[in-house]
C-alpha cells in the first residue's frame, strides 16, 4: 500500500469519526478518496471539511453530478476538494433525488455560485439558498436538462433566421440527415462476429487433416 | 490548388503592369471602367470582422501573422461590424449566439460578404446532432465562400479569402 493511500485512509477514518452521523461510508479507490454522506449533511460537513484542522478543504474543485436514471434517489451530486496545506483531495458524493431540494455551499465557498448554477442547468437539481439560481449555459427560455439521461441529444428546438419576421426564430427539431447510429460491430472496432460468406472459416473441416 | 486542366494563369500580369507603365508615363493618365476600378478596390481592402468562436479563431490568428500574413492582400481585422465588410465566421456557432450573430451581421454596411469557416459553421461539424447547436452559419447569415476542415489550416482560409476576391471581381457589384 503506498504512503498516499495510507494518509488517505487515515483522513478516511478521522472524518467518520468526528461526523458519525452524517458520513454514510467511505473507500480508497486509485489514490482517491470518496466520502458518501447523507443530504442532510449539506453544508455542515463541507464546512466541516474547511474548518477542522486536519482536513483543511479550503479549496473548491468542482461540483458536479451523476445521472442513475433506474436508481431511487435518481442523482449523485459531487464535490471535489483540494486541501493545499495537506496535500489532499478528497470526493464527497451525495445521492439526491429527483426534486429534492439540496442546500447550497456559497456561504462556504462562494466559488460555489456558478457550478451549481451548472448542475441546475444540466440535471435540473435545486438549491436552496443560492444568490442568484438561474441557467447559465444553456439557451434564454430552454427547456429540459441536458446532461439528464432522458433528454433527447439533439434537444426539442433549432433556430433560423426568418426573412419574413426580420429575426432568429425557434423550431421544433427536423433533421434532414439521417441519426446516426452507432452499433460497434465495425471490423475497425474488433467485434466479434460472422461476415456474410465467412460462415465456415472457423470450423474445422470435415475429415481432419490440413486445411 | 487540384489539377486543372489548360492555362488559368490568364495575362502576364508583369506584362500587363509594364504596359500600364508606359501608357502612364506617356499619356500621364489611364483608362479602365468604374466597375473595374471599384472591384480593385474592394477586393483589395477586405475588412473582416474577427469572429472567432473556437478553435478556429486560432487557424484565423495564423492567418492574420507574419507567415501568412493576410493583409497582403489588403485585408484588416476590424473589431466593429461597422467597419467591416467581411464576416468570417470561425467556430461553433450556438443557439444562444444566434440572434448576436444575425444582429453583427445586420449592422455591417452593404456590400457585405460572409465567409464560413470549418467544419461546424458550414454544417454543423462535430455538433451536428447537439442540442445547443446551429446546424449550419447559412441557417442565419448568406454564405459566400466555406471554407472545409476541422479546423481548416490558415492556408486553406487564406485560399478562401481568394475565392472570394475571385468571386467579387466576377460578379457586378453595383446596382444599376
Amino acid at each position: 500500500m503506498s504512503e498516499a493511500t495510507e494518509a488517505l485512509k487515515e483522513l478516511g477514518a478521522h472524518v467518520e469519526a468526528q461526523r458519525p452521523e452524517q458520513v454514510a461510508g467511505w473507500h480508497v479507490t486509485g489514490d482517491e478518496l470518496t466520502v458518501e454522506i447523507r443530504v442532510s449533511a449539506l453544508p455542515g460537513f463541507i464546512a466541516f471539511l474547511r474548518e477542522d484542522s486536519q482536513c483543511a478543504f479550503t479549496t473548491l474543485i468542482d461540483i458536479t453530478a451523476v445521472d442513475w436514471p433506474e436508481r431511487e434517489p435518481r442523482f449523485d451530486l459531487v464535490y471535489h476538494l483540494l486541501s493545499m496545506r495537506r496535500n489532499q483531495r478528497i470526493r464527497v458524493k451525495c445521492p439526491v433525488g429527483e426534486g429534492e431540494l439540496v442546500p447550497s455551499i456559497t456561504e462556504i465557498h462562494y466559488g460555489a455560485n456558478w457550478y451549481e448554477r451548472e448542475v441546475f442547468d444540466m440535471f435540473g437539481i435545486v438549491f436552496t439558498g443560492h444568490p442568484d439560481m438561474r441557467r447559465i449555459l444553456t439557451d434564454y427560455g430552454f427547456r429540459g436538462h441536458p446532461l439528464r439521461k432522458d433528454f433527447p441529444t439533439t434537444g426539442y428546438t433549432e433556430v433560423r433566421y426568418d426573412e419574413t419576421l426580420k429575426r432568429v426564430v425557434y423550431e421544433p427539431v427536423s433533421l434532414v440527415q439521417e441519426y446516426r447510429l452507432f452499433d460497434f460491430m465495425s471490423p475497425w472496432e474488433g467485434a466479434k462476429y460472422i461476415l456474410p460468406g465467412d460462415e465456415k472459416a472457423g470450423e474445422e473441416k470435415p475429415g481432419g487433416g490440413e486445411g | 490548388m487540384g489539377v486543372t486542366t489548360g492555362n488559368t494563369a490568364g495575362a502576364d500580369k508583369d506584362h500587363g503592369a509594364r504596359v500600364l507603365g508606359e501608357e502612364l508615363a506617356d499619356k500621364g493618365f489611364l483608362l479602365t471602367t468604374t466597375d473595374d476600378i471599384i472591384n480593385w478596390a474592394r477586393t483589395g481592402s477586405l475588412h473582416w470582422m474577427t469572429f472567432g468562436l473556437a478553435c478556429c479563431a486560432v487557424e484565423m490568428i495564423h492567418g492574420a501573422m507574419p507567415r501568412f500574413d493576410l493583409e497582403r492582400f489588403g485585408t484588416a481585422p476590424r473589431a466593429s461590424p461597422r467597419q467591416a465588410d467581411l464576416m468570417i465566421v470561425a467556430g461553433t456557432v450556438t443557439n444562444k449566439m444566434a440572434p448576436a450573430i444575425r444582429k453583427l451581421y445586420d449592422q455591417m454596411p452593404e456590400p457585405r460578404y460572409v465567409l464560413s469557416m470549418g467544419s461546424c459553421a458550414n454544417g454543423g461539424g462535430y455538433y451536428h446532432y447537439s442540442y445547443s447547436v446551429v446546424r449550419g452559419v447559412d441557417r442565419l447569415l448568406p454564405v459566400d465562400v466555406y471554407v472545409p476542415g476541422c479546423p481548416p489550416t490558415a492556408e486553406a482560409l487564406v485560399y478562401g479569402i481568394m475565392q472570394l476576391q475571385r468571386k467579387i471581381r466576377r460578379t457586378g457589384t453595383i446596382v444599376r
